[in-house]
């Protein structure tokens, strides 16, 4: 889904090594024909997510800084919220409760 | 003391991560976890897994990952074992952001990730030979 230029990309389950690769590729394809500038990730829906998923989501950032779009989280529970503060993610992708806090911020 | 034990043998695939971390998961239950206690296993749990698939093994056919589980007394103790290509520098291997692997996409965070869940972590490797994690963590402390 698009909106506002903002790509929101709704991940679902477990983000480990095992799954990581497919959700890339995924989320490279709906970016290349959305023609957003920003990903919002919304992680709403993962209940477990390793390092596998600190990487991917760096990865996306770092493609995206080189053209000048942005990578955004929402919907951070309390199960990953450990492993974002621990991998430094939190630093680097703003982390918001909700799509409607991203467009007005 | 109550003591019990058990060991798990599986192929070195991606797709037995998550069997692997609900099997040790399940194992600590009778500790009476909490659900962030849980959380923290399965996801050190899912690292030292990961690690031995792609870095003890790298893709190697019919290799095989040994994961063996001890609670004593409100302690829990896992360890995860590969016979894959070992560990040259643990020091650094352990250090926050360093990877072998930065192509791949890979953070570096791991063995950060298993020290800040765990109570303790013990790196035992050998270049050619293989590599142990054992790590440990009480329940309810
Ligand atoms: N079982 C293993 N066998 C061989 N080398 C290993 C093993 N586990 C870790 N290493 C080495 O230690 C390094 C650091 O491991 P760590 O898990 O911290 O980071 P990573 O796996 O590279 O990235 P991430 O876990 O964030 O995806 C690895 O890049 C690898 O070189
Ligand atoms: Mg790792």
């Amino acid at each position: 889904m698009e909106r506002n230029g903002n790509l929101i990309v709704k991940i679902r389950g477990e983000i480990d090594h095992h799954s990581a690769d497919r959700i890339r590729h995924s989320v490279e394809s709906q970016f290349k024909s959305s023609g957003a500038r920003n990903i919002v990730f919304d992680f709403a829906r993962v209940s477990f997510m390793d390092s596998s998923g600190i990487g991917m989501v760096i990865g996306r950032y770092k493609e995206l800084n080189k053209i000048g779009g942005r990578v955004f989280a929402i919907n951070i529970g309390s199960e990953l919220s450990r492993i974002f503060e621990i991998s430094g993610l939190k630093k680097i992708i703003p982390c918001f409760a909700s799509l409607d806090e991203i467009e007005n911020s | 003391m109550f003591k019990n034990e058990m060991e798990l043998k599986f192929a070195a695939l991606s797709e037995n991560q998550a069997f692997a971390r609900v099997v040790a998961a399940a194992f600590a239950t009778r500790l009476n976890p909490t659900v962030a206690e849980i959380t923290e296993i399965k996801t050190a749990v899912s690292e030292a897994v990961t690690n031995a698939i792609i870095h003890g093994y790298d893709g190697l056919d019919g290799a095989a990952v040994i994961m063996r589980g001890y609670i004593k007394g409100r302690e829990i103790l896992i360890e995860i074992e590969d016979a894959g290509r070992g560990i040259e520098d643990i020091e650094q291997a352990r250090e926050p952001l360093f990877t072998t692997k930065p192509d791949e996409e890979r953070s570096g965070m791991g063995f950060t990730v298993m020290e800040e869940f765990m109570d303790s972590l013990e790196v035992e490797s050998e270049p050619g030979r293989g590599t142990i994690v054992k790590m440990r963590k009480i329940i309810g402390g």
